[in-house]
C-alpha cells in the first residue's frame, strides 16, 4: 500500500514499513506475510511454555512416587500443557502461519481477502492466549480438568475454569474468522488462469481446513459457552443433579473436537505435498487423488467424532457406526501416502533439510495412523482406553504429523519468508537428534498403554519403570535437538547468507517472485498457463 | 490513501459464511433442546404453557417488521433517498429496541415468579422445568445478546449512510449489515415456535 511504488524500485515486506516505526511495524500491519509472521512468533512463544510444561511431566513420571510434583500440581501441568497446545499453538500453527503468508501467493493474490479482518483475528488471538494464561494466575489455582474441559467437573471444580474456557471460545473466533478470510480468498482472488485444478495441494489444503474452522468452530464455542452458563448461572444442562446430561457434553465437545484434529493435520498434508515433489524433481503423483482425498477428510472427518467416547456407554449401533466411519477416514489419509512415495519412485531426490523433515513426517504419520485403527477397533479400545497407548497415538499424529510437516515447512520456506539461508549442517544435526528423541519419547506409550499405565496420573506402579526412564530421557533428547534447530535458525535470520530465488528449485509461483517477497509480492498479477509442478 | 480493494461479492460471500457459523452457533442448543424435549416431553408441555404467547407474538410481529423495514433500506439507497434510508435503518433500530423492552419485562415477569436458572423454586419443580427454563434464559439471551450487537451494526450503517461513506454505488455493507439482521430475525422465527407454541 505505498504511495511511491511506481518512482522507486519495490523494497521487500520487510523493508517497506508503511512509515510505522518499532513494534508497530507489525502490529498495524495488515500485510498478510506481516501478520503471518507475527502468529509465528506468538505461536513459537506458546510452544516454548508448551515444551517447558511437557518436560516437567515427563522429569515427574521419571521414577515412581513423587519426583517434582504432587498430583494436583501434576493435573493442572497436564491440563495447561493441553490447552496450550491445542488451542494457542496446533490449531493455528500451519493455517495462521504459512497460510497466511503462502496462500496468497501461491493463488497469485496481492493479500488476503479482508486484510483488516486478517489483523483482527490476530488480535482476538492474543486476547484469547491472555485469558487463557491469565487462569494460572488468578483466583483458585491453575484449571485441573484437561484440556477437553470434560463435565460435570469443569463446573464443580473450585480452580480458576472461567478464564480458560472463556480464553478457548475466544480463540475459536479468531479461527472461525481466519478460516472465512481464506475461503473468501481462495475463490475470489485466484490469478487469471488459475482454474481449481491448477491449484497448488498447499492452498486446497488451507482451503479445506477453512472449511474444517468455519463449519466445527460454532459448535465447541457453544458447548463453552454453556459451561460458562454452568459455572456462572448454575442452569443445569450438563449437570446430572439437575437433569441434565454430561454425556451430551461429550458428544458436543467432540462434534467440534475430532473435526480440529484435521485442521491439525490437513495443512501438514499440504506442506508435505509441496515438499516431496520439489526434492524429487518430479510432479506430484495423483494430483486430483490428493485434492479429492482432502475434501473427503474434511467431510467425512465431521462423523467420526465418537470414537473418543466407546466407553461412555453409547448404545452397540452408534458404536459400530462410528467405528466403521472412523475406518473409512482412514482411507484418504492413507491415499496420500501412497501417493507421496509414488512421487518419490523414480524422482531424482535430493535429501535436504525440509525432505527429512518430510520423509521422517511420513514416518510418524504412518505409526500414528496405525495405531489410530487400533483405537477405531471397539475390542482394542475397551483395553486402550485412557492409557497411555492413548496418549502415544495422540502425540504421534499431533506433535509427529503437525510438529514435523510445521518444521519442514518452516525450513522450506525460510529462505522465502527472511530472504536467508540457515547453516543445513546444523539444521540437518538437529532434524536428527530431534527424531531420536522423539521416538524415544513417545514409543514406550504404546508398550505402557497395552501393559495397562492409565494417562493422566502423575505416579505408577513399579514394573512401569523401564519404558518411563527411556520416555522422559527421550524427551531431554528431543528438546536438545530443538533448541539446536531454534538456534540456528535465529542465527540465519541475523548473519545467514543472502537466499536466491529459487533455492530448492520449486515450480510454484512463491518460487518465481524474490526472496523476500515485496509488499504485494507480485509487480503485476501473473497469469496461469500449466498446471501446477511441472519439472521439464 | 492506498488504493482500495473492493469486491462486493466477495464481502457478500464472507457475510453468508459468517451467518452460516451464527446459524451453527445456535445450531449446537437446538441439538440440547431436542435431546432434552424428548427425554422430558411432558414437563416442557406444561412448562411451555407458563410464558406469555401474547408478549412473544407482538415481538415475532415487530421482528418481522423490522426486517422488511431494513430491506426496505437497502432499496432506499439504491433508489438515491437518503432520508427515507436513514429513517428506514432508524426505525429498525426503535423496533430492536422495543422487542428488547418487551424482553425485559417479560424475564421480569419470570423473575418476580422465582423462576431463573438456580433458583431454589424452579430446583423443585423438577428436572424438565429446570432444563426448559435453563435453555429458555440462555437461548433467548443468547438472541437478545445478538440484538444488541445488531443494534450497535445498524447504528455504524446510519453513521455511514449520513456521511455518505454509503452510497447508491456503494451500498454492500448497508446489506451485510441487513443480512446480519434478517438472522437475528430467522433465529427468532424458530425460537418462537419452539419455546410458546408447541404443546
Amino acid at each position: 500500500m505505498s504511495e511511491n511504488k511506481q518512482n522507486s524500485a519495490p523494497k521487500s515486506y520487510l523493508e517497506e514499513t508503511g512509515g510505522r516505526k518499532g513494534i508497530f511495524k507489525w502490529i498495524l500491519s495488515t500485510d498478510h506475510k506481516r501478520i503471518g509472521l507475527l502468529y509465528l512468533y506468538s505461536i513459537m512463544a506458546w510452544f516454548f511454555i508448551g515444551v517447558t510444561l511437557g518436560v516437567l511431566m515427563k522429569l515427574e513420571l521419571i521414577a515412581p512416587g513423587k519426583t517434582i510434583m504432587g498430583a494436583q500440581s501434576y493435573n493442572a501441568t497436564f491440563t495447561v500443557h493441553g490447552v496450550i497446545m491445542i488451542f494457542l499453538v496446533v490449531i493455528p500453527g500451519l493455517p495462521a502461519v504459512f497460510g497466511n503468508f503462502m496462500l496468497p501467493i501461491q493463488i497469485g493474490a496481492k493479500d488476503v481477502a479482508f486484510p483488516k479482518l486478517n489483523l483482527l483475528s490476530w488480535y482476538i488471538y492474543i486476547a484469547g492466549s491472555i485469558l487463557v494464561v491469565s487462569s494460572l494466575f488468578a483466583g483458585g489455582g491453575p484449571p485441573d480438568t484437561g484440556w477437553t474441559f470434560y463435565a460435570p467437573y469443569s463446573f464443580k471444580t473450585g480452580t480458576n475454569m472461567l478464564p480458560a474456557v472463556l480464553g478457548a471460545f475466544v480463540l475459536g473466533f479468531s479461527s472461525i474468522l481466519t478460516g472465512l478470510n481464506f475461503i473468501v480468498t481462495t475463490h475470489r482472488l485466484r490469478a487469471p488462469g488459475m482454474s481449481w485444478m491448477k491449484l497448488p495441494v498447499f492452498p486446497w489444503a488451507i482451503y479445506g481446513t477453512a472449511w474444517i474452522q468455519l463449519l466445527a468452530t460454532p459448535i465447541v464455542g457453544i458447548t463453552l459457552l454453556m459451561v460458562l452458563g454452568e459455572r456462572i448461572f448454575n442452569i443445569g444442562f450438563f449437570d446430572p443433579a439437575k437433569g441434565g446430561d454430561p454425556i451430551l457434553f461429550q458428544h458436543l465437545f467432540w462434534i467440534y473436537s475430532h473435526p480440529a484434529v484435521y485442521i491439525m493435520i490437513l495443512p501438514a498434508m499440504g506442506a508435505i505435498s509441496e515438499i516431496i515433489p520439489t526434492f524429487s524433481k518430479k510432479t506430484i503423483f495423483g494430483y486430483r487423488f490428493i485434492v479429492f482425498s482432502t475434501l473427503a477428510i474434511a467431510f467425512v472427518g465431521y462423523f467420526v467424532w465418537g470414537h473418543h467416547m466407546f466407553t461412555s456407554g453409547m448404545s452397540g449401533t452408534a458404536l459400530f457406526t462410528f467405528s466403521i466411519l472412523t475406518f473409512i477416514v482412514a482411507i484418504p489419509s492413507a491415499i496420500k501416502v501412497f501417493n507421496w512415495v509414488a512421487t518419490m519412485h523414480q524422482g531424482s531426490i535430493s535429501t535436504d533439510v525440509p525432505f527429512l523433515w518430510a520423509a521422517s513426517f511420513i514416518f510418524v504419520f504412518l505409526v500414528g495412523g496405525l495405531t489410530g485403527l487400533v483405537l477405531g477397533a471397539l475390542a482394542t479400545n475397551v483395553h486402550l482406553h485412557d492409557t497411555a497407548f492413548v496418549v502415544g497415538h495422540f502425540h504421534f499424529i499431533v506433535f509427529g504429523g503437525t510438529g514435523f510437516a510445521f518444521f519442514g515447512a518452516l525450513h522450506y520456506w525460510f529462505p522465502k519468508i527472511y530472504g536467508k539461508m540457515y547453516d543445513r549442517s546444523w539444521a540437518k544435526t538437529g532434524w536428527a537428534i530431534f527424531f531420536v528423541g522423539y521416538i524415544a519419547l513417545y514409543m514406550p506409550m504404546f508398550f505402557l498403554g497395552v501393559m495397562g499405565m492409565p494417562r493422566r496420573y502423575f505416579d505408577y506402579l513399579p514394573e512401569y519403570h523401564g519404558p518411563n526412564i527411556i520416555s522422559s530421557l527421550g524427551a531431554l533428547v528431543m528438546v536438545t535437538g530443538f533448541v539446536i534447530m531454534v538456534i540456528n535458525l535465529f542465527r540465519a535470520v541475523k548473519t545467514g547468507e543472502k537466499a536466491p530465488q529459487n533455492p530448492w528449485g520449486g515450480t510454484n509461483l512463491e518460487w518465481q517472485i524474490s526472496s523476500p517477497p515485496t509488499l504485494e509480492n507480485f509487480d503485476e498479477i501473473p497469469t496461469i498457463d500449466k498446471a501446477t509442478y511441472k519439472y521439464d | 490513501m492506498s488504493v482500495v480493494h473492493r469486491d462486493d461479492i466477495g464481502s457478500k460471500l464472507g457475510m453468508w459464511l459468517f451467518i452460516f457459523t451464527e446459524i451453527l452457533l445456535f445450531g449446537g442448543l437446538f441439538i440440547t433442546y431436542v435431546v432434552y424435549r424428548y427425554l422430558h416431553q411432558e414437563a416442557f408441555h406444561l412448562a411451555s404453557q407458563e410464558l406469555d404467547v401474547a408478549i412473544g407474538t407482538i415481538n415475532t410481529i415487530i421482528l418481522l417488521i423490522s426486517s422488511a423495514t431494513i430491506a426496505m433500506s437497502i432499496t432506499a439507497i439504491q433508489q438515491k433517498k437518503k432520508k427515507l434510508t436513514l429513517a428506514l435503518i432508524a426505525t429498525t433500530i426503535l423496533l430492536a429496541i422495543v422487542f428488547l423492552v418487551n424482553k425485559y419485562f417479560e424475564w421480569g415477569a419470570k423473575f418476580e415468579h422465582g423462576i431463573f436458572p438456580g433458583s431454589e423454586y424452579l430446583d423443585q419443580l423438577g428436572f424438565g422445568d429446570v432444563l426448559f427454563f435453563g435453555l429458555y434464559f440462555f437461548m433467548t439471551g443468547l438472541h437478545a445478546f445478538h440484538i444488541i450487537i445488531g443494534i450497535a451494526v445498524l447504528g455504524f450503517m446510519y453513521y455511514y449512510v449520513k456521511t455518505d461513506r454509503l452510497t447508491h454505488d456503494n451500498f454492500q455493507l448497508l446489506e451485510n449489515g441487513g443480512l446480519y439482521w434478517h438472522l437475528v430475525d430467522l433465529i427468532w422465527i424458530f425460537l418462537f415456535p419452539l419455546f410458546y407454541l408447541i404443546a
